[in-house]
């Protein structure tokens, strides 16, 4: 086991708000975990290596908010999608700078670091989102 | 269909559904649990209960967790194991399940299972969050993907795979409140047309308001026996012959599928194979239509129809009362209604009614086997019974 970073949920949106998108491989079945997780479900190993995803992937599917929880509602009506990344990872966000009728599944997104941090006590995590 | 009897059914009870004003959770039970005793007269609460599971969500809408033990207490049961079981919307189909290992393991012979939620007294922006909060916090909830999101994305990735439609989607809603008309018990009790569906405003697209189950105050409570004991209690009984639950990860994003619920595969392979049934023997099912578009996806998932068209099974009107496998009689979760704790033991009331003929206008014709289907969450969980009617 390295000293390294934990393999926590923690550690990701640390290494996010470094501008840094960062998954845990397994070092003994070799499975890529995101968000990384400390004990691996396929082979029950605790040791990972941290490897950097790039943010390029396409959108499997999406939807369009308009009714959300209170902390959202100023923003709504925002899109929301599953976006594969590379080695079949998926991951879920908000997608920014398009419009309702330009979103299309199997399209091209980036990820995007652009922050926006929230004021409260638990958790203090950075945002990602994704745009064209 | 020679699945041999897991429990019997001998008596079930359940509150009003709706906008229950000015009661407590522990207060709605009471009356589904007097209903279940007043039932079974040969039944003595005190002495014959041995153990009670209640599912209940959310202890955020009333400041009352530990509702387990609340329940009995409200029931004029305290005394007896009682113990909360939560899956999210599923949490009274687990409760159910639980009952049944509780039978099974020999230590308690006689069980009460149920549900309830009081709901309707916080605004929508608290019941979106608190029903949020069955759904994966780190990645889902924290990037503003809402309930109806969730399956919203599960309905954009059908209608991209299989060309469903919105209209076939709504047609759903239009059949589930023509039941629902029909059920004194339902929360809404009017017809819709397709027109006021596609005219509903967005909530998720494609979902609109009119593709919602409703935010609703309810309990609903089944008592279960050893099938040997049941005779005991009623002439009536209902079997439970097959009972299948299964998990899948928290977070949607990683399911292989977003068309279909493992959990739900799963829960029914195990359930139909324990029953010895098929899906074509089903005579009729209670299915988890938190939306109109889980009710197509769960057709499919029970084997109902094919992967794929569940669209065209709506259209044809099989699973309309008076069709080939009428589903949701009760009017389901969009017309009866969604307390999410008492969801699970409420389709099993339906089943019981329908199974012992008590159904009223909304009775099936010869109804034999019966279905019932509880998802948590946006499917990590699924619980699916299979019902026999004693003759």
């Amino acid at each position: 086991m390295s000293t390294q970073e934990p393999f926590t949920i923690e550690q990701f949106y640390k290494f996010l708000g470094q501008q840094k998108l960062m998954a845990g491989k397994c070092l003994k079945c070799g499975k890529i975990h995101l968000p990384p997780r400390p004990l691996c479900d396929n082979c029950y190993s605790q040791d990972f290596q941290w490897v950097n995803i790039s943010g390029k992937g396409k959108l499997l599917t999406y939807t369009v908010i308009n009714i959300a929880p209170a902390q959202f509602q100023s923003l709504t009506p925002y899109a929301v999608g599953i976006v594969e990344l590379e080695n079949g990872l998926k991951i879920p966000g908000m997608i920014q700078g398009i419009t309702q009728e330009q979103l299309k599944i199997g399209m091209e997104l980036t990820l995007d670091f652009g922050a926006c941090n929230t004021l409260q006590q638990w958790p203090q995590w950075p945002r990602y989102c994704f745009k064209p | 269909m020679n699945g041999k009897p897991l429990v019997s059914i001998i008596s079930a009870g359940m509150s009003k559904f709706g906008k229950r004003e000015g009661l407590l959770a522990r207060e709605i039970f009471s009356e589904a649990a007097y209903e279940a005793f007043t039932r079974c007269p040969k039944l003595n609460p005190k002495g014959d209960i041995k153990a009670m599971f209640i599912g209940h969500m959310g202890e955020a809408y009333e400041h009352q967790g530990h509702t387990g033990s609340a329940m009995a207490d409200w029931a004029g049961l305290t005394g007896i194991p009682a113990t909360r079981t939560e899956a999210a919307c599923a949490s009274s189909g687990a409760a159910l399940r639980s009952g049944i290992y509780a039978v099974l393991s020999g230590l308690a012979d006689v069980v009460v299972v149920g549900g309830v939620e009081k709901m309707t007294h916080r605004t929508t922006a608290e019941v979106t969050e608190y029903l949020a909060m069955a759904s994966d916090y780190p990645f889902e909830q924290w990037h503003g993907i809402t309930f109806p999101g969730l399956f919203a994305l599960m309905a954009t990735a059908h209608m991209h795979a299989y060309g469903t439609t919105e209209q076939q989607i709504a047609l759903a809603a239009v059949k589930n409140h023509y039941h629902g008309s029909l059920n004194p018990k339902a929360h809404m009790q009017k017809e819709i047309t397709l027109e006021t569906v596609m005219a509903s405003r967005y909530v998720a697209w494609p979902l609109k308001l009119y593709d919602c189950s409703l935010i609703t105050d309810g309990a609903s409570c089944i008592i279960l026996t050893k099938p040997e004991l049941a005779s005991k209690y009623t002439d009536q009984p209902v079997h439970i012959v097959g009972s299948g639950q299964a998990s899948d990860t928290i977070g949607l994003y990683e399911r292989k599928s977003f068309t279909s619920l493992n959990a739900t595969t799963l829960a029914a392979k195990t359930a139909y194979e324990m029953a010895q049934v098929t899906p074509q023997q089903v005579d009729l099912a209670e299915v988890h239509d938190c939306f109109t578009f889980a009710e197509l996806m769960a057709y499919e998932d029970l084997g109902f129809c094919k992967l794929g068209e569940g669209g065209k099974l709506i259209e044809s009107g099989e699973t309309r009362l008076g069709g080939r496998i009428p589903v949701n009689t009760s009017g389901g979760l969009k017309a009866k209604g969604h307390p999410v704790g008492a969801t699970g033991t409420a389709q099993a009331y339906e089943m019981y009614l329908q199974l012992t003929g008590q159904a009223g206008k909304r009775q099936v014709k010869d109804a034999k086997v019966g279905l019932t289907h509880n998802v948590g969450g946006s499917g990590a969980t699924s619980v699916v019974h299979i019902y026999r009617s004693a003759q």
